[in-house]
């Protein structure tokens, strides 16, 4: 099976955000693979090991993105690409980065491709369900199962907590949520092997695509932080006291009863 | 310079879900004076929700029945969405931030290569311009975007934006449109349910929510009481679901469901960023638990240090008692 996975850096937000020139500080940020795309990468090794074939990884982004691509290959996938847009682009949104996919797939006869439902840094979950609309292949979001079984496809996926079977063919492109596997952490023959493997490196130019084409419909004007919030009450004396408190600030100073 | 914005409606077992009156108030927005139109798909007759939603603020709404729209698939849905938009041309399109509208808008945005804003909080006119806020970095930031080019195409975030006030008084055609819809590539064979009936957790006014520390299925009474009580909802942590106490479509998170009560009562919750991610825009964030340290006291707007199954109960008590006397 030729089976693709598209990745993503991205920041990890479990760290402390700032801002700075108006723009997320990322200077000493730790930098992750968008753990939703971990899950597509782990579930597309488990498919070749399945079925035979290949895995491809494959990302947008800068030439740091090489880290989190060497990371997916040191777990087990076989090539990966990064599609270097640094000296190209200036800004993209979703309309940007799914017209450079569709130019990467066009020659590509993908039969499966999976990503995360969603990157936890901008968190729009379009990538997936508009690179299906635009390579005309039907598109599964939220899956937390898979089983192939030669072009048929049987699919379990989360739809605001209840489980709703689907049944598909290949080719496809699936969106992965938590559930559906535990991620491995490479192995050090793994790191070691990582090394070796085949990483081609492209520009939109290689794709014959030029600034125009893949210009953002969207803008971001601000980025900002919320308000800090105010040190909450933390009610003292008697659990009696404290409820009888809760109550009344509820009431009279939140008036949310 | 106003705007003709179609709204996409839905229904969630035969009732219109509450985001479509907050998307009709969206599109009212954008629209600016312009008309908002609604649609809406199924498989019966649709004329009754219709009229809601013009109750609700759209000048005219149209249906699409088929026996294929029973239940959603991106296809059936895309095909009659699309039939719609071909006869409307209209400059922007809302949908509700929901299961379903974030499968289908990317899609119907690819097809139209239109922009599209995913999950915003906040819709405002601002000097000729609509300006759209969303949180990005598991919430833990904003960002305010506009759409620079073609359609104004937005999902909204359940319970952000206010809805008009129901009006019966309202007037405005609903109209049929026959759509032919074929070749859906994904059939759905079965959807088992685990939510619960009820209060929908992503629209609830009121949400109390279980951790570890409720420790039992049963611990999750208390809970369900005063949830009851309070017109509101159960939910739970990852923690909570992860250990057996619930099931998973009580999870509030950056997995689960992300949701902004006007009350929401965290019990036995330590507040991971992952938790913090589905709740910490809550307008009223409560907090109880055994442990002072505990990280959801760092977003709480009240907390009480103590064991919730001693809490829980006199709060019960306390707030019957509020109701008997008001």
């Amino acid at each position: 099976m030729n089976i693709y996975v598209l990745l993503k850096r991205t920041f990890d937000t479990e760290e402390k955000i700032s801002i700075s020139n108006g723009r997320i500080e990322d200077d000493g940020a730790e930098f992750i693979i968008n753990p939703y795309d971990e899950y597509a990468v782990e579930e597309a090794i488990n498919l070749r090991d399945a079925h035979g074939g290949e895995v491809t990884v494959v990302t947008i982004g800068e030439e740091d993105a090489e880290k989190q691509l060497r990371t997916a290959l040191a777990m087990g996938a076989d090539k990966a690409v990064l599609i270097n847009t640094e000296d190209d682009l200036e800004e993209g949104d979703q309309f940007t980065t799914v017209k450079i996919l569709e130019a990467f797939f066009e020659d590509k006869e993908a039969d499966i491709i999976l990503g995360g439902n969603v990157a936890i840094d901008e968190a729009s979950g379009q990538v997936g369900p508009r690179l299906a609309e635009r390579l005309n292949m039907p598109c599964v979001t939220t899956i937390t199962s898979i089983d192939i079984d030669g072009s048929d496809v049987q699919i379990e996926r989360d739809v605001e907590g209840d489980v709703e079977k689907v049944e598909t063919t290949l080719p496809l492109i699936v969106t992965c949520q938590q559930g559906l596997n535990e991620p491995r952490y490479p192995s050090l023959p793994g790191i070691m092997k990582a090394k070796k493997k085949p990483l081609e490196e492209l520009e939109i130019d290689d794709l014959d695509l030029d600034e125009d084409e893949v210009e953002p419909k969207t803008k971001t004007i601000e980025i900002f932080l919320p308000p800090e919030k105010q040190a909450g009450k933390v009610l003292e004396g008697e659990t009696d006291d404290q409820v009888k408190e809760l109550v009344s600030l509820l009431k009279t100073e939140a008036k949310v009863l | 310079m106003s705007k003709k914005v179609l709204v996409i409606g839905e229904a969630r077992e035969g009732t219109l879900r509450n985001v479509t009156f907050e998307a009709i108030a969206a599109a009212n927005i954008i629209s600016d004076g312009g008309e908002v139109v609604g649609v809406l798909c199924g498989s019966d007759s649709l004329e009754d929700m219709g009229k809601e939603m013009i109750y609700y603020g759209a000048d005219r709404v149209i249906t699409v029945a088929n026996e294929e729209l029973k239940t959603y698939t991106s296809d059936g849905y895309g095909q009659a969405v699309l039939s719609v938009i071909d006869d409307e041309t209209p400059e922007g399109i809302v949908m509700g931030h929901t299961s379903i509208g974030k499968d289908l808008t990317p899609k119907l945005a690819s097809r139209l290569e239109s922009g599209l804003i995913s999950d915003a909080t906040e819709v405002v006119a601002e000097g000729g311009r609509i300006v759209f806020t969303r949180p990005i970095y598991s919430g833990k930031a904003f960002e305010k975007k506009e759409i620079t080019e073609g359609l104004t195409f937005a999902t909204i975030r359940p319970n952000n934006i206010p809805a008009a006030a129901r009006d019966e008084g309202r007037a405005g055609e609903v109209t049929e449109k026959s759509v032919d819809v074929q070749n859906i590539r994904t059939i759905i064979k079965e959807v088992i349910r685990k939510s619960t009936d009820g209060v929908d957790l992503s629209e609830a006014k009121v949400v109390i929510a279980g951790g570890r520390g409720v420790k039992s299925a049963e611990g999750f009474e208390p809970l369900e009481e005063l949830a009851e009580l309070l017109g509101g909802t159960v939910g739970a942590s990852r923690g909570a679901c992860d250990a057996g106490y619930c099931d998973y479509s009580l999870q509030i998170g950056q997995t689960g469901k992300v949701i902004t009560p006007d009350l929401y009562i965290a019990c036995g919750i330590s507040g991971a960023i992952q938790h913090l991610a589905g709740m910490s825009n809550s307008k009223v964030i409560v907090a109880i638990n055994k442990d002072p340290e505990a990280n959801i006291f760092n977003v709480a707007d009240y907390g009480i240090v103590g064991d919730l199954f001693d809490v829980l109960p006199k709060l019960i008590e306390e707030i019957k008692q509020m109701k008997v006397n008001a």
